[in-house]
């Protein structure tokens, strides 16, 4: 079937298997690799990015589904001058990733839950990533990353 | 100031959080365009022999390239045939691997021992193929009765490897039979520990891509050691030269990526058998069932002493299941009885153990390897005996630590301490944590007799890196004539951040900037000689080598300095901190680092040099961990988990950190939530990250990490490893706190993981279950 997807701000058409799924439509049609596959079962978090602004695990949405919709990637996080996004560079000053496998996931879920509540207390992040699994971080710097990023766009907004 | 020891953000992150690494899965590689994808058929048995393979089906399916069996491997060098032991004889003993009887095949020949195994490949132009195509290979299997555990290995009633007569595969040379080491004990506790089967679950599974060009076979494989790998892949009948491995980026290791399974090695062959590139990612299904597991073991112990809290005598014997195939055979157990006991200076210590094969997945190394597990059953049992002696745990423990002034200490299970400060350890904890004001909560809750009770727990371990006999590793810095330097190191990088701690390194001695270094590892070509990275030896072994590397590239350099300068060479500086040379005494003439590489051969100044240590290293520490248990529900929620962590010196604290709150809660979670369970047939009940309870961050908290700085003597740099400190020290610790939590009820022990039903139902027995104490 004929699916046209936004992604990252770029039109892409495509003719694809009606079961493809959305992360492999990333992955193999758009050529967007940042996106890993973690699991197959919507456990781990691995493969989030945002539909149409909302975090959603992209190896349980069909490329179908996604149709006349707009995707964003890690790959689209970043300024058009090249500027870290605040919580990929709370990430960063935070050493919030190791193997960087969960990471662009991570990121996006943070980018997901930081738009619904741009002040979260540490609880309301740690209860907001129990759909993303790190194995190695411990979740420390990452819970303190999205800390970071919320207070650095928030005193941000109020410039 | 030097950078050693200063807080430097990741070279590594720029690119991995902006574009993404890149992965296996994500290699864009010419020699990989049109590569087919790999997809196996498992065996969906855990124990059968298998009666015939049909492909015909599978081979109609669209995009279908081959279906490939052990049978097709007649291009492979034979495989040594099993020798049966003779009738009669015991099991051999040792921990090295042995092979023969006990061989895995690539792929399963005649019969199938786990639900998992190999047994055909198919290779299709797309993955969804392959998946189809998979399920039409048509398996005859001959079911076989199924050793699903320890209890049914031991009877010996149906054999994995019948030739090998028993499923015992290796023991211990340990004597435990002398009872006498109990004499005079006044209080003494004897019971089981379960060390339960857990997965080491990189975030990236196992992948393997290879291609066949020209005579060469170039793999990329999601390994800690790609040099190893290449080894190992000589079992293609191919020499090594004729092999190149890459490591790309690695999305996490844990010990299970050491060296390279047998489906890549599989699909390494498939690459050089068909002519056509080849490309397989694990699926997760597949990685529950088929990545190699960690634990797994059973602990009977006995611990004993006086009423006032010295311990006189401690004995563990130990089962290791290590699944279907004897991968690392005694190598973990023995590791265990090494570090039996643990920090303390204990008179009599006895430790044995015994290697079974089961129909599960096959063990092997898991973030500690072997010491976790003598770590966590010391530690339960100086808490079994400090409460049947009436003694408060933390006064136990310090009555019995080896003491500083002991070092260095051979304990009598051999280990060789080389340094530590175990008290210090545990008082930095205990005054963090505040000790006695907890204790006094605890108490006013008990009283109150309220829903939630508070658990202390402490572990004090110390534990044993870069235990490797002498391996060492390799590394060589270049100087260009342009002043960058690249430094190429065996080591292996899986998230460590290796390219930010050996760039430290080499700035500290060449006061070349970080930007201007690159850090090569993870492949063959450029790097033929390595060792890579587990048993946390990347700082101590390959940190060390680039610094012994840098310092040859300095003393080379000062040579060509003097001759620019015309000056004696003794006369020759340099000045760290601005990466200058210069006469001794005269600032205004200098040269930089660029001027003097320009003057050398080729415009380059090199070192190539291997790193060795003639012992390993014990880093050491003491993690209290706080919990809450509901007594009516039997949930436990960790409060607080307060750890002091000593590996020598620090390079980089943010480096060190990051490690030790992976490690806690690597370890928080087999004490809590994780564990592999398979039925009574063999079939496992934790294939998927639904049924697998992985640790999350809603059941974890901050923690709060104190450190100290015992260097060792073993290298110049005075480091230990830290990468699996904190899960051995945490499984304990948790582990611990929640019995402690309903010690008042009753309970003497709970088997991991402590989930809400088995916590609840230990309070229901009151604890009168598998300890006895006399």
């Amino acid at each position: 079937m004929k699916v046209e997807l936004t992604v990252n701000g770029k039109d892409i058409t495509a003719d694809v298997e009606d079961r493809m799924l959305l992360v492999h439509f990333l992955r193999d049609v758009a050529d967007l690799t940042a996106t890993n596959i973690g699991c197959e079962t919507t456990s781990c978090g691995a493969c989030t990015v945002l539909l149409d602004g909302e975090s959603v695990k992209s190896c349980t949405v069909l490329a179908a589904q996604a149709d006349g919709h707009s995707v964003t990637t890690l790959e689209g996080l970043a300024s058009d001058s090249g500027e870290m996004h605040p919580v990929q560079q709370a990430f960063h000053t935070e050493h919030g990733l190791q193997c960087g496998y969960c990471t662009p996931g991570m990121v996006m879920a943070i980018v997901s839950l930081l738009k619904e509540n741009p002040s979260p207390t540490e609880a309301d992040v740690r209860s907001g990533l129990e759909g993303n699994i790190c194995r190695c971080t411990g979740y420390h710097n990452i819970v303190r990353a999205a800390l970071v990023a919320a207070a650095s766009s928030n005193s941000g907004a109020g410039k | 100031m030097s950078i050693l020891g200063t807080r430097v953000i990741r070279t590594e992150d720029p690119r991995l959080l902006t574009s993404g690494g890149v992965y296996v899965d994500d290699l864009r590689e010419p020699e990989l365009t049109g590569a087919v994808r790999a997809t196996f058929v498992r065996s969906p048995v855990a124990h059968a022999l298998i009666t015939g393979i049909d492909p015909a089906e599978a081979l109609t399916q669209p995009g279908v390239v081959a279906v490939l069996t052990a049978a097709d491997m007649t291009d492979m060098p034979d495989q040594v045939p099993p020798e049966p032991l003779p009738e009669g004889s015991p099991p051999p003993e040792g921990p090295m691997p042995m092979g023969g009887v006990w061989s895995e095949p690539l792929l399963a020949v005649d019969r199938v021992r786990f639900v998992g195994e190999p047994v055909a490949l198919v290779l299709t132009d797309s993955t969804y193929q392959g998946e189809d195509a998979a399920e039409l290979v048509s398996v005859e299997y001959e079911q076989l009765a199924a050793v699903p555990s320890i209890e049914a290995a031991l009877t010996d009633e149906t054999l994995l490897f019948p030739e090998a007569g028993t499923n015992v595969c290796t023991r211990g040379l340990g004597d435990i039979s002398d009872d006498s080491i109990f004499d005079g004990c006044e209080v003494i506790v004897e019971g089981d520990v379960v060390n339960q089967r857990v997965a080491a679950l990189p975030m990236e599974g196992r992948s393997t891509a290879a291609a066949w060009v020209n005579g060469k076979l170039t793999v990329w494989c999601s390994t800690q050691n790609a040099q190893i790998s290449r080894l190992i892949l000589t079992a293609i009948g191919l020499p090594p030269d004729a092999i190149r491995v890459v490591a790309p980026d690695v999305g996490g290791g844990f010990g299970a990526k050491i060296g390279i399974d047998r489906e890549s090695i599989v699909v390494a062959w498939a690459a050089k058998h068909t002519g056509r590139p080849v490309r397989w990612v694990e699926s997760r299904g597949e990685n529950l069932v088929a990545m190699t597991q960690g634990r797994a073991q059973q602990h009977h112990i006995k611990i004993g002493g006086s009423r006032d809290g010295h311990i006189q005598a401690y004995r563990l014997d130990v089962v290791q299941d290590t699944g279907a195939y004897p991968r690392m055979s005694g190598f973990l157990p023995m590791l265990t009885n090494l570090m039996a006991p643990g920090v303390y200076d204990i008179p009599d210590v006895q430790a044995a153990y015994k290697v079974v094969v089961t129909d599960g997945t096959p063990i092997a190394a898991y973030r500690g390897a072997g010491r976790p597990e003598a770590a966590a059953t010391i530690e339960r049992a100086v808490d079994w005996y400090a409460a049947e002696a009436g003694v408060d745990p933390a006064v136990v423990r310090k009555l019995n630590f080896i003491r500083p002034e002991q070092f260095p200490f051979v304990t009598k299970t051999g280990a060789p301490y080389d340094t530590g400060d175990y008290e210090a350890a545990l008082d930095k904890v205990l005054e963090a944590a505040g000790y006695a004001d907890l204790r006094a909560e605890q108490q006013r809750r008990r009283d109150a007799g309220e829903t939630r009770q508070l658990g202390i727990g402490l572990a004090s371990y110390v534990e044993i890196t870069a235990a490797d006999g002498g391996a060492g590793e390799t590394a060589k810095v270049e100087v260009h004539d342009d002043g960058t330097a690249t430094v190429y190191t065996g080591s292996s990088a899986h998230g460590q951040g290796h390219h930010t701690a050996f760039a430290m390194i080499v700035t500290a001695e060449l006061g070349i900037p970080m930007d201007k270094i690159e850090v090569v590892h993870g492949d063959t070509d450029l790097i033929p000689d390595g060792i890579g990275t587990y048993a946390s030896r990347s700082l101590q072994l390959g940190g060390s080598a680039v610094q012994k590397a840098a310092i040859e590239v300095k003393d080379e350099a000062a040579k060509k300095a003097a001759e620019l300068f015309e000056a004696a060479e003794a006369d020759v500086v340099l000045d760290a901190e601005t990466g200058s040379w210069h006469i001794a005494g005269d600032p205004d003439k200098s040269l930089t680092w660029s001027q003097v590489a320009s003057a050398a051969d080729e415009g380059l100044i090199v070192a190539n040099v291997r790193f060795t240590a003639d012992r390993p290293t014990f880093p050491f520490g003491s993690q209290l961990s706080l919990v809450e248990v509901d007594v009516e529900t039997g949930k436990v929620t960790l409060l607080r988990h307060v750890t002091a962590d000593d590996a020598g010196p620090v390079l980089n604290p943010i480096l060190l950190d990051g490690q030790r709150h992976g490690g806690i809660a690597q370890g928080a979670a087999q004490a809590l939530c994780e564990e592999i369970l398979y039925d009574m047939d063999g079939n496992p009940l934790t294939s998927t990250l639904a049924d697998y309870a992985a640790i999350t961050a809603a059941e974890l908290p901050s923690f709060e990490l104190l450190r100290s700085e015992t260097p060792t003597p073993v290298n110049p740099m005075g480091v230990k490893g830290i990468g699996e400190a904190g899960t051995i020290g945490a499984t304990p610790a948790v582990h611990n706190a929640v019995i402690d939590a309903v010690s008042h009820l009753g309970v003497r022990h709970i088997d991991m993981p402590m989930t809400p039903e088995r916590v609840w139902n230990a309070i229901q027995l009151g604890g009168a279950r598998k300890v006895s104490a006399e």
